[in-house]
Order: C-alpha cells, then sequence, then structure tokens
C-alpha cells in the first residue's frame, strides 16, 4: 500500500528533509586563483559520453590533467546519458551526491540554470577567451544574460549514406532535397536489394524535416508555439509520405534509434539520419569496417525553405554547491581548452567548439572533423528555455502515432501544440 | 445546563470504562514501551511522506518555486495552496479516464491469468511427479529475477526486427509481428511480460493453500462417487478461499502499480497506448521541470482508487463469510 503514494511525492518529502540539513560548508580554497598550479581539491566529474567508444579517450585526458595539476583530484564517473539529467536534477536538489561537473546536454543547461543548480562562470577561470567559440554552442550555455556552461563538442544530424548502396541505385551524389530523397530511397529499394531510408521515430530527429520547410517548434521572440503552424505541417507531411510511399521502411518505434543504426552499420539500409557521435559506431559496423570509404556524410536534404537540423552537443557545467569552485573552473578551462578539444576530436572525430580547435593538426587529422562542416553549416540554434527539454516527449509520442498509422499529420501536430500550451504558460497558438 | 446532563448521563459506564484502562496503562507500560520504536519509524518512513504528499498535491509545488540555496544561489518558495485545483484538473483531463480504462484492464486481464495459471501450476505441482522439485524451481525462477532484468531482456526478444521472438517466427515462415510497435501488441506484450514475472508467486502461495486442505476431504469424495471436477468445485476451490483471498487482493495492487514492466518494455509507447496510471504520473513529475504538486496528486488519487477497491473486496469477502 505504502506504494501507492507516488514515488515523487516521497521523493520531495525526503528532498526537502535532507535539504534542510544539507548544504555542505564548503572547505576554504587552499590557494588564490591566481596561481592555478597551487589549487588544489577534489573534481567529481561526470562524464556522459560512450562508456565503450568515447569514455576511455576522456579518461586519458584527465590523465594529463592530473599530471599538470597535481593537488587536484578527479574522480571520474562515467553515468549513461539517458539517466544523467534526472540524476544530476535530483542529486542537485538534495543537496547532496551531485557532481563537481556536469557534462551536460545543451539542452538541459538552460533548465538547470533557471533552477539554481548551476554556478555562474563569467569572470572565473572556467571562461577562457568566451570570443573564440562558435556562437551556436556558445548560446547554448546562456541564461539570462549570464553564462552557466561552456560548450564542449557541438553536433548536428546529417544525412549518412553508403556510397556503394547508392552507386548500385543508380546514384552518385546524396539526394539534395526531400524529393531526392524520396526518389534515391526508392531505387535502392528497386536496383540494390535493400532499404533506402531508415527514419529514427525521435522527435530530435524529426526536426531538419521541419526546418526544412521553413517550421519550428517555437517562435521565442514572438512567444508562439508554431509547432502545428503550415511550415511545421508541411515538414513532418513529408515523413508522412516518405513512410506512406515505401521510400523510408517501416520504422521500428521502440529502439528506433538503435534498429536503424544497426541496419545501416549492416548494410540493410542506404540512408539513415545521425549525428557525428555515431562515427566511430558507424566506422566500427560490418560493412564500413573494411570500407571506411563508403561511408558518406552528408548534410541533411533541404526542404522547400532550406536544409536545416537542430544543433546539439554537450557543455560543461559547474554545479553550484561545488566544495571546491576553484578546482572545478580550473577542470573545466583545461577540458573546454582548444588543444584539449582538438584531441578529443582527432581520437573521436567529435566536433570542437572553438574556432582555434579545427586548425590543430590532431582536429585536422581526423578526416570526420572536414566531412562535418558542411552539415554544421546547416544547425539551427534550438530555443534555450528552461522548458526546452519537456518539448520532445509529446512531440516523441505524436511522431510514434503517425508512424503506427494511428494519427495523421494534421491532428497530431493540434496535439502536441495543445500539450505545449499546457508547458509554456501565456505563450499564443 | 448541558454539562449537568452529560454528567448526569455519564457516571455509570464512564467510570467503570475509565478506571481498567488507566490501570492498564499503568500496568503494561512496558508493552507501550516496546511498542514505541516501531510506532515512530511507520510514523516516520509511512505516515510522514504520506502526509507530505496530500499537503503538496494541495499547492502548485514544482521544482521551480520550492525553495532551496545552493552555493551561491539562493531560490526563495514561492508555492502556494490551490485546494482541490490539481485533482480537479486530473479528474476532467481526457487523459485521466483513457488511463484509468487501461490500468483496470490492465490489472484484471493480467490477475485473471496470474491466478489461473498459478492454480493450474500450482495443481500440477501438488501431485506425485516425478523431477517435482526441479519443476518447482524452473517455475520459480523468473520471480527471481529482478523485474527490471526480465524487462530489459523482454523488450530485446519482442525487438521486431533484430528480436528472438520475430526471429524464430520468421524461420518458421511465419511473419513477423510488431510486438512492441503496434498499440494492441504492445498491450499483448506486457500483459505477457509481466503473466511471466507474477505467476510462480501465485502458483506457491496456491499450492501452499492446497497442500492445507485436509486429504481426508478429497478421500471422502471420491468414496462418494463425485467426479474431479465437483473435487475441484467444492473442496479445492473453497479450500483455497483464504489464501486466494489474500493473494488477489496483493495482486491486484502490486499489478495496478506495476511501474517497471510498462516503463521498461514499451516506455508507455507506442504514442502513450500502454502508459498505465503510475507510468503516466511518473511522466508528469520527472520530465523537465519536475511538478511535485501535481504528481502528489496523481499518487494520492491512485492510493484512493486502490483504498477504495480493497475495502469493497474485503466487505465482499466478509459476506461470503470469509474472516479476512
Amino acid at each position: 500500500m505504502r506504494r501507492g503514494i507516488s514515488a515523487a511525492a516521497v521523493a520531495a518529502a525526503l528532498a526537502l528533509a535532507v535539504s534542510a540539513c544539507g548544504g555542505e560548508e564548503s572547505p576554504r580554497q587552499a590557494a588564490p586563483a591566481s596561481d592555478p598550479a597551487a589549487v588544489s581539491g577534489q573534481v567529481t566529474w561526470w562524464d556522459t559520453s560512450d562508456a565503450t567508444n568515447e569514455a576511455p579517450v576522456f579518461q586519458e585526458v584527465l590523465k594529463d590533467f592530473t599530471a599538470k595539476y597535481p593537488k587536484i583530484k578527479v574522480n571520474y564517473v562515467n553515468v549513461p546519458f539517458a539517466d544523467a539529467q534526472n540524476k544530476f536534477k535530483t542529486a542537485a536538489q538534495s543537496g547532496s551526491g551531485a557532481p563537481d561537473v556536469l557534462r551536460a546536454e545543451v539542452g538541459w543547461v538552460a533548465e538547470f540554470a533557471s533552477l539554481g543548480y548551476l554556478a555562474p562562470l563569467d569572470g572565473t577561470q572556467a571562461l577562457d577567451k568566451p570570443e573564440e567559440f562558435l556562437p551556436s554552442p556558445a548560446g547554448s550555455g546562456k541564461y539570462a544574460g549570464k553564462t552557466y556552461a561552456v560548450p564542449q563538442v557541438t553536433d548536428t544530424l546529417g544525412l549518412l549514406y553508403n556510397k556503394e548502396l547508392l552507386k548500385k541505385a543508380g546514384h552518385d551524389a546524396p539526394p539534395k532535397t526531400f524529393a531526392e530523397l524520396k526518389q534515391t530511397a526508392l531505387d535502392v529499394k528497386t536496383k540494390a536489394g535493400a532499404d533506402g531510408l531508415a527514419l529514427n521515430v525521435d522527435a530530435y530527429f524529426l526536426l531538419p524535416f521541419i526546418y526544412g520547410e521553413g517550421g519550428d517548434l517555437l517562435d521565442v521572440a514572438g512567444k508562439k508555439i508554431t509547432v502545428a503552424a503550415p511550415a511545421s505541417l508541411a515538414g513532418v507531411k513529408v515523413v508522412e509520405d516518405l513512410i506512406a510511399s515505401g521510400a523510408a521502411a517501416k520504422p521500428a518505434i521502440q529502439d528506433s534509434y538503435t534498429n536503424a543504426e544497426t541496419a545501416f552499420k549492416e548494410g540493410k539500409v542506404a540512408m539513415i539520419f545521425n549525428g557525428p557521435w555515431s562515427n566511430t559506431d558507424n566506422l566500427g559496423g560490418a560493412v564500413f569496417k573494411d570500407k571506411p570509404h563508403d561511408f558518406g556524410i552528408a548534410p541533411v536534404p533541404a526542404g522547400s525553405a532550406k536544409a536545416g537540423s537542430p544543433t546539439g552537443g554537450h557543455d560543461y557545467a559547474v554545479y553550484a554547491g561545488s566544495g571546491d569552485l576553484d578546482a572545478s573552473y580550473l577542470f573545466v578551462r583545461y577540458m573546454a581548452s582548444a588543444e584539449t578539444q582538438a584531441r578529443i576530436a582527432g581520437k573521436l572525430g567529435l566536433l570542437p567548439t572553438r574556432r582555434p580547435a579545427y586548425t590543430l593538426p590532431e582536429a585536422q587529422a581526423n578526416p570526420m572533423i572536414a566531412k562535418w562542416q558542411e552539415p554544421m553549416a546547416a544547425a539551427v540554434e534550438r530555443p534555450w528555455i528552461p522548458e526546452g527539454g519537456q518539448l520532445f516527449q509529446p512531440l516523441l509520442e505524436g511522431y510514434q502515432k503517425l508512424a503506427a498509422g494511428q494519427r495523421p499529420a494534421e491532428p497530431m501536430l493540434k496535439d502536441v501544440a495543445k500539450a505545449y500550451q499546457g508547458l509554456l504558460k501565456g505563450w499564443s497558438l | 445546563m448541558t454539562t449537568q446532563v452529560v454528567d448526569a448521563a455519564a457516571p455509570g459506564p464512564g467510570a467503570r470504562g475509565r478506571r481498567p484502562r488507566a490501570r492498564g496503562g499503568t500496568r503494561h507500560w512496558y508493552a507501550w514501551a516496546m511498542c514505541a520504536p516501531v510506532v515512530i519509524v511507520t510514523l516516520v518512513l509511512v505516515g510522514y511522506p504520506l502526509a507530505r504528499g496530500v499537503y503538496l498535491s494541495l499547492t502548485d509545488a514544482t521544482e521551480a518555486n520550492m525553495g532551496r540555496t545552493i552555493g551561491m544561489n539562493t531560490i526563495p518558495s514561492t508555492y502556494e495552496f490551490v485546494g482541490l485545483s490539481n485533482y480537479a484538473g486530473i479528474v476532467t483531463s481526457a487523459e485521466f479516464l483513457t488511463r484509468l480504462g487501461w490500468t483496470v484492464t490492465w490489472t484484471v486481464v493480467c490477475v485473471a491469468l496470474h491466478y489461473g495459471l498459478g492454480l493450474g501450476l500450482a495443481m500440477l505441482l501438488n501431485r506425485p511427479l516425478r523431477l517435482r522439485s526441479l519443476y518447482r524451481v524452473l517455475l520459480v525462477l523468473p520471480w527471481a529475477v529482478p523485474a527490471f532484468v526480465s524487462a530489459f531482456v523482454w523488450r530485446y526478444l519482442l525487438n521486431g526486427e533484430f528480436g528472438v521472438v520475430n526471429a524464430m517466427l520468421r524461420a518458421a515462415g511465419l511473419g513477423g509481428v510488431d510486438w512492441l510497435d503496434d498499440p494492441l501488441w504492445a498491450k499483448v506484450s506486457v500483459i505477457a511480460v509481466n503473466v511471466w514475472l507474477g505467476v510462480p508467486f501465485m502458483m506457491l502461495a496456491l499450492l501452499g493453500g492446497l497442500q492445507a486442505i485436509p486429504r481426508e476431504l478429497y478421500e471422502a469424495a471420491e468414496v462418494d462417487g463425485a467426479t474431479p471436477w465437483r473435487r475441484f468445485r467444492h473442496i479445492t476451490l473453497p479450500g483455497l478461499r483464504p489464501v486466494a483471498g489474500t493473494v488477489v487482493l496483493l495482486g491486484t495492487i502490486w499489478t495496478f502499480n506495476q511501474f517497471p514492466v510498462i516503463y521498461l518494455v514499451t516506455r508507455g509507447g507506442p504514442g502513450g497506448s500502454s502508459e498505465i496510471l503510475v507510468t503516466y504520473a511518473y511522466r508528469q513529475a520527472f520530465e523537465g521541470i519536475r511538478n511535485y504538486s501535481g504528481s502528489a496528486a496523481w499518487g494520492v488519487l491512485i492510493l484512493a482508487l486502490l483504498v477504495v477497491m480493497a475495502v469493497v473486496y474485503r466487505r465482499a469477502l466478509r459476506t461470503r463469510g470469509e474472516a479476512w
């Protein structure tokens, strides 16, 4: 019977009880920030990168950090990306167990900052040469005029394609428009013995279609919900048509991402939308392992308005309740430096957020970095608002209904707009 | 005037009632002292969160307006008492009735299958049988595996494209089924997984019940020439009633709130079609800026539904002559 009380109520009550006696005393910093090498302390870092493919590289970088700052001890914790947001919020609010530094997805920063969980970084050691950052990732770290996070990597979605399958279907170049995407996919299906396009039924992966037709989820400046506006609807109708016409294989709804990715890696489908984080995964797959030059990367196809895909990526954020703020700032400064970014880019093909990092030889050595430049040019800035993270669930449910053939595009988007009205007080349709 | 009336009416029974109680209090003080730790712990662990949850459900508290100080950031508490408006909002939402309908269907189907299959297996295991203990171990296995592990395994087995179940169907020349991607099949799938998880408990409980029924009853019935069906109807089922009443009630409560199966197997999808009340309430609470008041209201509503159900059920059992 006890379980009848919602977990949330219990959590809230416990959180309150704990926070009442929480708020750890911050130990005095060992040295003023002016002498970085003398700063001592402990930094717990929650890394949300892929534990098998990416984490080893970050751990290597950590070793160099501790060599440079021997008095700072770094506790490395790899937290699965999917759990990190909730885990951090629970820990941050209860005042115990939160890390000093978090690798936060760009969409989380405004929410965390609005809730008071993050330390402002302007004028601290953490924010080094802010003018070097690319504008869109830098925008994700700002909230209400202050900087709360330093960009780590940036990314966007591109069209990943199998050159060999496209060639078999008679196409030497990847499709540039939605119409070409449909035609190419149908040709692959009839001539190359594989599926043309695998869709990932996920709200984020629907955005390139919406942006392509000139739509968006929100008009932040005008405080308007535009997810059901004609331009957005046109974009979703493109998806509807891709599924109905058979150009896109019948999409999996559960584990959609993994299924699309697996089908692509195994040569069962010629094209998918995905980001640079999947480089390592793709190149390790059955078809590209021995023939990496068959792995093609192109910008997402354009609709009637433009080619556009969402800006993603990750930032370093410092927990406001950290006991060792100075050490945490230094840690962020080191991890976000152009040299470190170039190193990670060289090893993993993740895109740096600082302009100078792209000119360093380590980054240039990875062919993926150059290949992603063109798709990155189509990156569209997302609404960096505290409610940003909540926009995806209603759209995901809608997309699932659309893909399962339960609800056509128009009423589906109207449902989503209605859900957004509940989330965003005072916004108009 | 009034006091006089009360005094006049009260003296006899009042005085008689009061004296032994006072004496008992002093004589058995140690009994109270020994109960105290349990009472206090229960109050702290059950009573406080429950009261706090009910209170929160009457406010508009969210993660954003509950006060806190973290390092250099101080956020003042600005949430307010809003009475029953959270409840009104939930009960009038279209979502509530749809979710409630599916939750009730899910609970009834699951518990019926748990009970039916559990009873069948218990009766099989209750007769002399070779390798009986091996069967028993195998049948209890699903219960021994943590629910979340089972849920993940099933999610993998039921994957439409790469799952084992569809691979077997295809190998047998049949087409694959969209186990988790089609609203109806997703519901069938979560019910199947939950039945798989819940049958062992029912089986064990009912096996215990079966073994408590005196053998002589069956022997006497056999002598009287009763058919197996009559023996089952008139000895087994009534004999099981004390156990069955309890396990069905427990099973109903557990199934009604069976969070991990739904949340991990289908994530409530596709398109929210397999979402039950608890998973929906969780989503309300933990997606984005947490809505403590809203989810507390959902929690209290779920609790209230279960309390009503339990009371009605107990009453029904009692009228049939069962002291539960």
